[in-house]
Formats: structure tokens, sequence, C-alpha cells
């Protein structure tokens, strides 16, 4: 299976170990990535709180570099950028006009027509496969699970026609497959506040401090999400949401790819467990996972 | 919690703003049948001074002041569950989009000043860079709205971590890109 990538902005920096995971495992288990040579930034929330045909045109000029690659569709690691991608397709397949405005733009007709799929979709295939199973290098068994896809990737459903919209299971899906256990609980699909943390951090504060309590009390160990900014509301921003409701969570939250890559036996280090603020591997080997090279 | 009891105050509403609203964001407010459901999901509902059915309410009755000027269309967050669950189908956030534009065409005062400043703040970057440099951003959004010493807690750790690129990202045809970002307002006048 090869897929053109897009990792999107905060891969470069603030999640790093989101790019290095999807990388290393993305080759292991037999996906081919090809990044989109040149790619620019979707946009994500502000281009369309600011313009409309600013937030369409600027995936849709990705999706024309996509375009002249040899693969099979474009795949995204993060849930904005996914968004953005897709709300593109959609604009310029339903509305004639703006698909004639963006073509405008971009210097030529783009007619909507390259696929772009969540980084679990085409995992979600894999894992499936009856060989998969003999990859494995260690079951996470003992592992209790909370799978948090926020708001982007089912959201709006006729933009993402991602699994069901109020309680989806690609990835617990991907949980089960390596012998973990998806628990259920009640924010799988609750928004962590997004972009508010630079102009309201206190929003972000309680709402994501309402999905790690309740990650907590539904008995999870870790917090599995797909998308970087998710990620940096729980983990990064911890510390401040423990001070905002005065008690300590030290949840760890790991990227999907991350919790794969453990059970192929991957390396902390290739994995970027190291880079997360809550440290993930005192309660990963309390729940008796071998993690190498830490 | 201040609510606003404007809702039921019985002013002159203001011509053709229903009809903009509408144009603009592509959705039919008109149809709003007030069942309430984009306020009983809305996370951010608690901390707005208009609940999103109340200010569907307010744009069908043509109260644009009073709209364009509530606290509620800067701390939407994009979240699309009012949305996804209108039994209209209305897609509420491109309404509010539509109404974060007309707010600032029309100088309204912002309430949430540091939304608006995150926006022009992250759009000049990916303008200038092609692609978001973050700590360019969070050092230019910090400048700007006051802020000064937000996140920075953070950064030497993410820094030992190799979680900061410290000098902006480099991207082929940069003018060529910058051009094309141009074009957007262009083609907006015509």
């Amino acid at each position: 299976m090869k897929l053109a990538f897009y990792p999107g902005c905060t891969l470069e920096s603030t999640a790093r170990e989101y790019l290095d995971s999807t990388i290393v495992v993305a080759k292991a288990i037999g996906i081919e990535l090809e990044e989109i040579p040149d790619w620019i930034c979707c946009g994500s929330t502000p281009a369309h709180m600011a313009d409309e045909l600013l937030s369409i045109s600027l995936p849709a000029y990705n999706l024309q570099l996509a375009r002249r690659m040899d693969t099979e569709g474009v795949t995204v690691a993060c849930a904005s950028c996914y968004s953005r991608l897709r709300a593109a397709n959609h604009a310029v397949t339903t509305d004639p006009e703006k698909r004639a405005k963006v073509g405008k733009v971009l210097g030529g007709d783009y007619e909507g027509d390259v696929p772009v799929s969540h980084l679990l979709e085409p995992v979600g295939e894999i894992i499936k496969q009856p060989d998969f199973q003999s990859r494995l290098k260690q079951k996470l068994s003992g592992l209790k699970v909370a799978s948090y896809y926020g708001c982007l990737l089912v959201r709006p459903p006729e933009i993402t026609g991602f699994d069901d919209v109020e309680d989806p299971q690609s990835m617990d899906r991907v949980v089960e497959a390596v012998g973990a256990e998806a628990i259920d609980w009640r924010f799988k699909v609750e928004c962590c506040g997004a972009a508010l943390a630079f102009a309201r951090p206190e929003i972000v504060e309680k709402l994501s401090g309402q999905i790690l309590e309740d990650a907590r009390d539904s008995g999870a160990d870790i917090v599995l999400v797909a998308c970087p900014l998710c990620h940096s509301n729980l983990d990064l921003r911890q510390c401040d949401i423990e001070k905002f409701l005065g008690v300590d969570l030290e949840i760890p939250v790991l990227y999907f790819t991350q919790l794969l890559g453990l059970a192929l036996g991957i390396s902390c280090k290739e994995l970027g467990l190291h880079k997360h603020t809550v440290n993930p591997v005192p309660v990963l080997r309390k729940c008796g996972i071998k993690v190498k090279g830490c | 919690m201040r609510r606003s009891s404007r809702v039921t105050d019985h002013k002159m509403g203001s011509a053709g703003f229903l009809e903009q609203v509408e144009a603009d964001s592509g959705e039919k407010v008109r149809i709003c049948y007030q069942c309430g459901k984009c306020s009983a999901g809305c996370p951010v509902a608690y901390s707005m001074d208009l609940l999103p059915n109340q200010l569907m309410r307010l744009v069908q009755l043509g109260l644009k002041d009073e709209v364009l000027s509530c606290s509620t269309i800067w701390l939407c967050a994009s979240c699309e569950t009012c949305a996804t669950r209108c039994p209209r189908e209305i897609g509420i956030v491109r309404v509010m989009d539509a109404l974060r534009h007309m707010a600032r065409r029309e100088h309204y005062p912002v309430q949430v000043r540091e939304v608006p400043l995150f926006v022009s703040t992250f759009i000049s970057n990916l303008k200038r860079f092609g692609r978001l440099w973050e700590v360019g951003f969070v050092g230019a959004f910090n400048l700007r709205s006051g802020h000064l010493t937000k996140d920075m807690g953070k950064a030497p750790g993410m820094l030992r971590k190799g979680k900061l690129a410290l000098l902006p990202p480099r991207i082929k045809g940069m003018d060529k890109i910058r051009k094309m970002i141009k074009r957007v307002e262009e083609v907006n006048r015509q």
C-alpha cells in the first residue's frame, strides 16, 4: 500500500514523536508513505475563521501537489489537517462556484478527486489481515486504554465520513488488535478545547480536565489519541489542568502509532515515548509491558 | 453568569441581516425551530453570553448589533457538535464563521480580543513561511496579546526533547506560494 503523506506543521515540532512513530510503524506494517514534497500549512481552524476561500485553497494546493504523485491517495496523521483536506474536497465537489474560485487562486482547476484518509484507516485495514498477529512481538494485555477521538476525526460526518459519529470504534479496534483492553467511557468524542488554548486557556483546562478525569474514573491506564492538537492539550498542558482542578492526574497520553509500535517491539526512543510531558514508561511497565531502550 | 435577557426584547430587527448571514454562510438559519440541541451539546456554552440557539433566534429576528457584539461567536471552538446533532441540519459553525467575518468587516467591538489576535497571528505566520513556525507564532502571539510569559515555562523541557524548531521552516517555491495566497484576496474582491 503506497500513500502520499501529509504530516502537517505540528508533526515537525511539538508532535515530533507522532511523526517518528508514524514513520517507523508504517514501515513495519507495510504501509509505504511518501511525503508530499513542499507541502504547505492546511490553514487549520484559523483559516476558516478568517476567510473561507483561503481555508479551501490551502488544502486544495496540497491535494494538487499530491495528485502528481503515483500513490493511492493522501493519508493524514493530524485530525485537524484531515478535516481541512476533506472539507476542501467536499467544497469543490459540491459547489461549482467555489470550485471556480479555487481554480482561479491555484491557477488551475482542482476537481476534488484526490482521496484523503486519516492514518487510522489504512492501519485499520492492516490490522484486519490474518498475518498481522504474527508480526507482534508482545501482546499488551493488562493495559486499559481510553481511545480519545475528539472532534475533527468524526465531525461533521458529511465531510469526514469517518466511523460512527457518537461512538467511533476505529482506535478501539487497534487497541484490541494489540491485546490491550479498550474501555468504555463517556468522553471519547468530547472537545478538548482545541485552539482556545491560546485565547482562553481556562476553557481548555476545564474541558480537557473533564476528559482526563473521566478516563481515570473509568479505569484507564492511558489515553490514546490520533491528533497532535488533542495530545498537546491533554499531555503538554496536563500540569496546568492539575493546577486548575487541584488534583493529581499523571495520566500518560500516547499516540495510537506508539501503542502499535510497542506491540511490534520497537524501542522507546524510536517511538519518541521519552518526549511526552507525562512519562508513560512507569505505567506501561507496571501493566507488564516490555519497553525497550528507555 | 451574565446571560442575555435580550432574547425577549421587542426591538426592530436590522433589515436584510438574516438574508446576508444566510448568503454568506450558505446555511438556512430561518428553519431553526429552537429545539436547543445545539446548546445542550455545546462544550463551551457555559462561558458564552448567548447560547447557540439564542444566537440563531436573534439572527432570525435580525438583531444584528446584539449578534455581532456577543462573546459566543468568538468562544465557539468549531468542534461541530452542534451542527452534527442539529435536526434541521444547519451548519452552525459555518454560521459562526460568517458572523465572525461580518463582525470584523464592520468593526464591531470584540469581547474576546485574543481570538482574532490568535487567528491573524497564525495567518500572517503561515503567509510568511508557508508552514506554521510554532516558536515564531507563540512569540508573536504573546507579544501582541500582552501575555508575555504564557507557556514559557514549558519551553526549556520541549527544547530539550527536540520539540521546538528554533529556525523557521524552509520550503521551495515560497514566492509562488505567497502569490497564490495573495490571489485569494483578489478573487474575493471580484
